[in-house]
């Protein structure tokens, strides 16, 4: 099977603007200067003067508001993604489901490492995408898939993250995709100085974009390398939005939050299947409610013996691995 | 109360706008830096976090290093006034002032790397109660804002009495004053355990998830905050009049050979038990001292700190070393440089990388970011000098409070020649 995409290796690695020498980003900065200040000055007096800012400042969070306010707030998002994007975002609020926890199981025998579920991703989650031509490249992808050789077995230490082979899979390697683990015992959520990251009744770890204030105490807590920064102003073509979006999950997001992996709550919550498991060619990824004994999340935890990641860490994650052959 | 605060202020302008061409030259040099960290920062406003060298796999580095080894420095310079107190080092109200002083502005500089650190500056009140929504007490990061703020105010609190105190001629009142310098001494210990437990609380990064990491901080910073207090101290009794013993400072001197030792033991501890059982979790410390793979990492870095302070250790336990200035000094620079690299980056990024997943991003810090860290530096320095240059004259009664006639005015009698340059 071919690899989807060779740009992989732009995803997190130290890409082409990193390599840049600190001289040539200062000459650069110098170049902006006046730009900059000139644009800064003026977003400070606008921010001054319009109620709309105002109003962003005072927002309160997410967890807080009541449903009028609630509306008002997607009104008030989506009025800004058609302002941005010149087309219609639906922004949902679709609240957790009763008697309903999400998991998820990953079969590491089936997996070839193609990875259309990190594109699939991507597409599905409205990430940022690369801009090798920029001058600030900041692609995001919530899934990274591991290669890993054989006879060493499970180890991260010599886990690659970066293969990039004219076909997979590999000989001798085999393949581990990781995201968020929606753990039950979350550190990220524990450490968050702002209340801004918590567990759903339904078990998936969301983010109020609006409430983060980005210092990424949760990525440094976080065992498993799941969140992602927006480290400059995402780059989502407006040509490339998906629509269809969630108000903890996909929706567009600004420059310096965290964002992960939702289970896809845009979908899963109105019934559907994450994107992720949708897309894989060979049937890898198992996904269901853990509640319900006739699930097919329910039927792998019965049939197969699965493991966790870190499970010394006392996580908890609601993502299993197994062996399906 | 109008007038009396008038007058000090009239006197705190003629001091701050009276001094010696040194102190001119000190001051314009540090609003230089001030303005290039201010346009760096703008820059940084703009355009996000990716001017830094910080991605996804090394999140925090440089800002967040000078962060923690300022929090060191914010409590070592109020404990030293335990000794101070113990062996009638003499002004003890001098040495407690400059204490605080020097943790006002190290604090000041602790909030304004946290400041340039986050990503939405613009969303800081929601760390705050009433205005936002503190993880408290579950986030130790939500601790950290809580109590740093906490012992700002206190230290502004015990200096503004003091020197409210001596402007109007009076004897502090010691029941008031007391039980506030002697509260400040936990306070400082707390500030640092508990930006010791943001990072050892961590399960996901064995580098740091070590009980050994709060004693070690607080070890380190009784190395590198009197190594400030001893240089600031024999610049202040040459300049500002300041009656400071020789047997003060050695003492001090002393302690810090202490402090050293048990700094030195503790790395050492870690050392053994890292190598010896020799698991995975050792890739972080091989990192900082040998570099992994194709990256050299941090080992010019982590040597030159064990070199700095094992050499700072010998001068300082050496009585002759220790007693003579110069050596003494080259000893402080030494264990300033050490401490800044142990505490700053050499804490950071080798607790982060490798990454979790075992990728290893080589995190350097950008010149942005060291642009904007000096501007910082220049801050602190800032408040520091002109609070000193106010703060001095006032304890030693130069700057006082008249209230004989209409006309008269405050008595601004230190000549030029006498104004604190402090840190020129």
């Amino acid at each position: 099977m071919l690899t989807e995409n060779t740009e992989i290796d732009s995803s997190s690695a130290p890409s082409g603007e990193v390599a840049e020498t600190p001289e040539q980003k200062l000459s650069m900065s110098r170049r902006n200067f006046m730009k900059h200040s000139a644009i800064v000055a003026g977003a400070a007096t606008a921010a001054a003067c319009s109620t709309e800012e105002l109003e962003k400042f005072t927002q309160k969070r997410l967890r807080e508001l009541s449903q009028p306010e609630l509306q008002a707030l997607i009104k008030r998002m989506e009025a800004d993604y058609k302002k941005k994007f010149k087309k219609d975002v639906d922004v949902r609020a679709t609240p957790a489901a009763e008697g309903v926890k999400f998991g998820y199981a990953l079969d590491l025998s089936r997996c070839v490492g193609c990875r259309r579920c990190v594109h699939a991703c991507v597409k599905e989650n409205n990430q940022s995408r690369p801009t090798p031509e920029g001058p600030h490249n900041n692609p995001i992808q919530w899934i990274k898939v591991l290669e890993m050789e054989k006879d060493k077995g499970i180890d991260l230490t010599e886990a690659n993250a970066y293969y990039n082979p004219e076909e997979v899979p590999r000989e001798g390697h085999f393949y581990m995709p990781v995201q968020c683990q929606q753990c039950e015992n979350p550190p990220c959520v524990k450490v968050c100085p702002v209340q801004a990251t918590w567990k759903e009744p339904d078990g998936i770890v969301v983010i109020d974009y609006e409430w983060c204030i980005g210092c990424r105490y949760c990525m440094v807590a976080c065992p498993y390398g799941a969140r992602r920064f927006n480290w400059a102003e995402p780059n989502l073509p407006a040509d490339q939005v998906n629509t269809n979006t969630h108000i903890l999950g996909n929706r567009p997001r600004p420059k310096g939050v965290v964002e992960k992996c939702t289970f896809c709550i845009q979908r899963t919550r109105a019934g559907r299947y994450p994107a992720c498991v949708e897309i894989c060619p060979v049937g890898a990824r198992k996904f269901g409610n853990l509640l319900d004994p006739k699930s097919e999340i329910r039927a792998v935890l019965e049939s197969k013996r699965v493991f966790i990641l870190k499970e010394d860490l006392n996580t908890q994650p609601k993502f299993f691995y197994f062996f399906g052959i | 109360m109008f007038h009396q605060l008038l007058q000090f202020i009239a006197g705190a302008i003629r001091h701050v706008t009276h001094g010696s061409r040194t102190y001119f030259i000190w001051v314009a040099f540090l609003c230089c830096l001030i303005a290039f960290g201010a346009w760096g920062y703008a820059h940084q406003y703009q355009e996000g976090l990716i001017l830094t060298g910080m991605r996804d796999q090394v999140m925090w580095g440089f800002y967040i290093g000078n962060f923690t080894f300022l929090v060191g420095v914010a409590a070592a310079a109020v404990v030293l006034v335990i000794p101070a107190y113990i062996y009638h080092w003499g002004p003890i109200y001098e040495i407690a002032i400059i204490g605080e002083l020097l943790a006002i502005a190290a604090i000041i500089m602790c909030l304004g790397f946290v400041s340039v650190d986050v990503g939405r500056p613009d969303r800081f009140l929601h760390l705050f109660p009433f205005f936002g929504s503190p993880n408290f007490p579950r986030s130790l990061l939500s601790w950290d804002v809580m109590v740093l703020n906490l012992y700002l105010i206190l230290n502004i609190t015990i200096v503004s009495y003091l020197l409210y105190s001596s402007f109007h001629g009076r004897k502090p009142n010691n029941n008031f004053v007391v039980p506030l310098v002697l509260l400040s001494i936990p306070a400082a210990v707390s500030i640092h355990t508990v930006t010791a437990f943001l990072y050892s609380g961590l399960a996901g990064r064995p580098f740091w998830n070590a009980s050994i990491l709060a004693p070690r901080f607080l070890a380190s910073a009784f190395c590198s905050g009197p190594a400030i207090i001893l240089v600031l101290l024999q610049i202040l009794r040459k300049t500002a009049g300041l009656q400071i013993k020789n047997e003060a400072i050695w003492k001090i001197a002393e302690l810090m050979a202490y402090a050293i030792a048990l700094n030195l033991f503790f790395l050492v501890a870690e050392v053994f038990k890292e190598y010896y059982s020799d698991t995975h979790h050792l890739v972080h410390t091989q990192y900082l001292y040998f570099g992994l793979g194709e990256s050299g990492g941090l080992a010019i870095y982590a040597w030159t700190s064990v070199i700095s302070t094992v050499i700072a250790f010998v001068l300082f336990v050496v009585p002759t070393t220790r007693k003579n200035f110069f050596t003494m000094n080259v000893g402080c620079v030494l264990l300033y440089i050490g401490v800044y690299i142990e505490k700053g980056i050499g804490l950071v990024i080798p607790g982060l990388t490798p990454d979790t997943l075992g990728e290893i991003y080589p995190y350097q810090p950008t010149a942005h970011e060291v642009q904007v860290a000096a501007g910082i530096f220049g801050l602190g320095f800032l408040a520091f000098t002109l609070m000193i240059k106010v703060a001095i004259p006032v304890a030693l009664g130069q700057l006082q409070y008249k209230s004989t006639g209409p006309g008269a005015d405050v008595s601004a009698q230190s000549s030029d020649a006498h104004g604190a340059h402090a840190g020129a």
